[in-house]
């Protein structure tokens, strides 16, 4: 459960930027080649913003899909995993995509 | 709770330097706290010291705030600021620090990655033992309790400290750095990073490496490099552990090759066994090659 850990940097850096600010929402970019599991960062979310700036802040997770493009052949191709090949069936790709773990905004409580 | 002296809760990792006996507490704000255990007595001892570490003594916090002043934009809900914050940043920022400290000394440092039983200690033993006199060798052992890895890796002849992660599944940069500040290794060296046995998360916790080195052991699945594929991409060696036995099991070795070489076209792949030494020259030859690329680069 490495997800934990990941929500802890997630909350000690929006807590970080927001000073003493409530937090209201924050967005997330996750990958889906990240290995990072969207339900478990929910869940534990809520745990670890308790008693923090960000508890009862909504977590808005958006999802971003795999791509790549092919070293050989120099087609675009589609990630749905770590062992897709491109349909020239060479597996030099260069991945473009799909590994991002960002905090893309938070939303403060107006003032 | 620190597995040897029950010292402390709620922290995030526990280092015991088996040189010295010295207990280094990280907490989950990423402070650092020492102190010794004198542990030659032999009376029964029930302090039940819950000591909650409200410590004044000088902790290094070194967050590097580079924060590009996010722009603020009001709308009717309240104020949303933009942050493009990599939420590994403060990991990845301390394992870049490792990375040059490593390098500035020409010290090849390697992140050593298995599933449990696969045969990391045991590689690391024969390794220690074979190479003593030749090449400096020096260990960091990751484990959720016990300090028996650390001690086993002592009594081969390296120095090595043992950092308890408690709950934690994976080691960090943090660790390491404190890890290393203990054993101090000399230029030149190897520092070979055990990490915990897991196959999932060491693989997103870069610790400031020069290459992972995936161990898989005949006794396991062919396909695990598949099962998980992260942690095989990530790595730049597989060894192949446990070849003694391949007589009494239908462990196809090709078939796991390709595996590997299907979720990472460019791993190499040795064949060995810590038990008979099958395969160890391979090993050592392939660590000799990254020692002189270490040093190369230090003055690249």
């Amino acid at each position: 459960m490495h997800e934990m850990g990941i929500t802890r940097n997630i909350v000690s850096i929006v807590a970080e930027h927001a000073k003493s600010q409530k937090v209201r929402r924050v967005r997330l970019e996750v990958g889906k080649l990240s290995a990072v599991m969207p339900d478990a960062l929910q869940f534990c979310f809520d745990v670890v913003a308790k008693g923090t700036v960000l508890e009862g802040a909504v977590l808005e997770i958006v999802e971003v899909v795999g791509s790549a493009k092919c070293r050989k052949c120099h087609a675009d191709v589609e990630l749905h995993d770590l062992v897709t090949a491109c349909k020239c069936g060479s597996r030099d790709l260069q991945r473009l995509s799909g590994e991002e773990l960002n905090i893309k905004e938070m939303e403060l409580e107006a003032a | 709770m620190c597995g040897t002296c029950g010292c402390s809760d709620g922290n995030k990792a526990t280092i015991i330097d088996l040189q010295t006996g010295a207990h280094t507490h990280i907490d989950a704000d990423g402070n650092e706290i020492t102190h010794t255990h004198d542990h030659d007595h032999d009376h029964d001892h029930d302090h039940d010291h819950d000591h909650d570490h409200d410590h004044e003594h000088g902790h290094t916090h070194e967050h590097s705030h580079d924060h590009d002043h996010a722009q603020a934009h009001s709308n009717a809900h309240g104020t949303t600021i933009a942050l493009e914050q990599a939420i590994m940043q403060k990991n990845d920022a301390l394992a870049d620090r490792n990375r040059a400290w490593f390098s500035g000394r020409e010290i090849l440092a390697l992140n050593l990655v298995s599933s449990p039983g696969s045969g990391k200690t045991t590689i690391l033993e024969r390794t220690i033992r074979d190479l003593i006199g030749k090449t400096p060798i020096c260990v960091i052992e990751g484990d959720q309790q016990t300090a028996n890895d650390a001690q086993r890796i002592k009594d081969s002849g390296a120095p090595s400290v043992q950092i308890n992660t408690g709950t934690g599944c994976h080691l960090e940069a943090d660790m390491v750095m404190v890890g290393v500040k203990a054993l101090k290794p000399a230029s030149g060296s190897i520092v070979m990073i055990e990490n915990v046995g897991n196959l999932v998360c060491p693989a997103l916790f870069d610790l400031g490496e020069a290459a992972k080195v995936a161990i898989l052991s005949v006794t396991e699945g062919e396909d695990k490099p598949i099962k998980y594929p992260h942690m095989f991409q990530a790595a730049d060696l597989m060894l192949l552990n446990k070849t003694d036995l391949l007589p009494y099991l239908d462990f196809d070795v090709e078939e796991c090759l390709a595996y590997a070489r299907k979720v990472n076209p460019k791993i190499k792949t040795i064949q060995l066994s810590a038990k008979t030494g099958e395969g160890m020259e391979d090993w050592y030859a392939w660590l000799d090659a990254q020692r002189i690329e270490a040093s190369e680069k230090a003055f690249a």
